[in-house]
């Protein structure tokens, strides 16, 4: 579980600012948005497992100093690097699918290109991608599981674990069940959100 | 034209999109609290030339001069110049996101730095004024559009600004909201605001223009006091144009 919340914290930034970087007009901007859509094709390509194998295992072997050899470590900046380049695109799409005026009106009245992103863009882009940004969210939960693969123990390693000592398979359903409930409640804690967000905007008064 | 000092001045203003030249140097001079009216048909350029004084829209050539400053001008920080220019759009274009208090006080708070106490009180004021401070707290799609309307004029009133500019700002409602919105145009004609306003409401643009230039492929072709553009225009085009209103009953 503490795999996948810290990695989501990080990447929900991360991926912000990569979308960020992406939408920058003008040449002036143009290494900087190649650099955010060079990012996001490469990670998008390369499967997860290959990068949680790459680092988790490449990184410490280097033997470094100052390099962290924790494999949880290198499991979240794994999944952090991965899914970054998802969400980032997620993000994009919120961004994009803000009509241009608005960012005129805001231009209009004297707000600066950043001010017009974090305060009329960006709160617009982001209500309308909570839902696959849970998608993500979701998706990375599972892949957590993969962290186990560099010998972290996680739910999952902790059932495989189970299962060969015993040939009892319950405790995989059991994991199986352990995610489920954990997303569930999520799906159902967003779409909460996005409804109280669309009652208010539509039908009610203000909080 | 007009005897008060020069608030506005355009001097052979050009833009292009692509291949097609909607204006092909536009000259222009607004005074200090005139109200100037541009009619002319769909496509004739009076959108774009509002979104190039605004700055909005880059210009090809030409220069725009601002109570004696010049905004075309390198130098010149673009942010600071729309803080003295208002626009206010045919779509509204309030901020969804946002009760109506957040939408009048953003651009004060975040732009000006005014503090929230008296930006807050600056706003229910000119809320108050338009008829609106029962709304501060409802989000834009709750509101009629004439509500949203006004709200968007109060919005581009909160930064004080010297220049008025409203993009066909009736076009888009329902012909009985019309009026509200109208009377507020007038209102703030009455209290001295200089503005530039592209509109279809030929009655109303006699009303209220202290002059009326009439733009047609991308040129003033024809400018004049309302009485006599209405009713002895000079160009056969402009006679052409009103014809069609008047055929249309829009008149």
């Amino acid at each position: 579980m503490k795999i996948f919340l810290i990695a989501e914290v990080f990447i929900l930034v991360f991926a912000l600012v990569l979308a960020v970087l992406r939408s920058l007009p003008g040449p002036v901007f143009f290494p900087l948005r190649a650099l955010a859509i060079v990012y996001a094709d490469l990670f998008r390509g390369i499967p997860t497992i290959l990068v949680i194998y790459i680092l988790g295992f490449g990184a410490p072997a280097l033997g470094l100093a100052g390099i962290p050899t924790s494999t949880i470590f290198w499991g979240i900046v794994s999944l952090v690097l991965v899914y970054s380049a998802y969400v980032s695109e997620v993000y994009r799409a919120g961004i994009e699918s803000v009509h241009p005026s608005q960012e005129a009106a805001a231009r209009s009245l004297g707000l600066t290109r950043g001010q017009a992103l974090r305060f009329v863009i960006l709160p617009q882009a982001v209500r309308r991608v909570i839902p696959p940004l849970l998608n993500d969210f979701i998706g990375l939960q599972k892949d957590s599981a993969l962290v186990a693969l560099l010998g972290t123990v996680e739910a999952f390693r902790q059932s495989q674990i189970n299962v060969a000592a015993t040939f009892n398979y319950t405790p995989y359903l059991a994991t199986a069940l352990l995610f489920v409930a954990i997303t569930i409640p999520l799906a159902r804690f967003t779409d909460w959100l996005v409804a109280r967000d669309r009652r208010r905007q539509l039908a009610g008064r203000a909080a | 034209m007009s005897a008060a000092a020069e608030a506005l001045r355009l001097e052979g203003v050009r833009k292009s999109f692509g291949k097609l030249e909607v204006l092909k140097g536009i000259d222009l001079t607004v005074g200090e609290h005139e109200v100037v009216c541009l009619i002319g048909a769909s496509g004739s350029g009076k959108s774009t030339l509002l979104r190039c004084v605004n700055l909005l829209e880059p210009l090809d050539a030409g220069r725009i001069v601002l109570g004696g400053e010049e905004l075309t001008a390198r130098s010149v920080d673009l942010n600071r110049v729309r803080r003295r220019i208002g626009i206010v759009f045919q779509a509204f274009n309030l901020f969804p996101h946002m009760s109506v208090l957040g939408n009048v006080t953003l651009a004060p708070l975040k732009a000006l730095r005014t503090p929230r106490g008296q930006a807050e009180a600056e706003a229910l004021e000119l809320l108050e004024r338009f008829g609106l401070a029962d709304k501060r707290d409802e989000y834009p799609d709750r509101l009629s559009g004439g509500q949203q309307q006004r709200v968007a004029i109060v919005r581009a009133l909160a930064m004080k600004p010297e220049l008025m500019l409203l993009d066909e700002v009736t076009s888009a409602l329902d012909p009985e909201l019309v009026a509200e919105v109208l009377n507020v145009i007038r209102e703030l004609a009455a209290g001295g605001m200089t503005m530039l306003i592209a509109t279809h409401e030929m009655g109303f643009a006699r009303d209220i223009a202290s002059r009326v230039c009439f733009l047609d492929a991308g040129v003033i072709l024809e400018q004049g006091p309302p009485e006599q553009i209405f009713t002895a225009p000079r160009e056969a085009r402009t006679q052409q144009f009103l014809q069609r209103i008047v055929e249309a009953g829009r008149l």
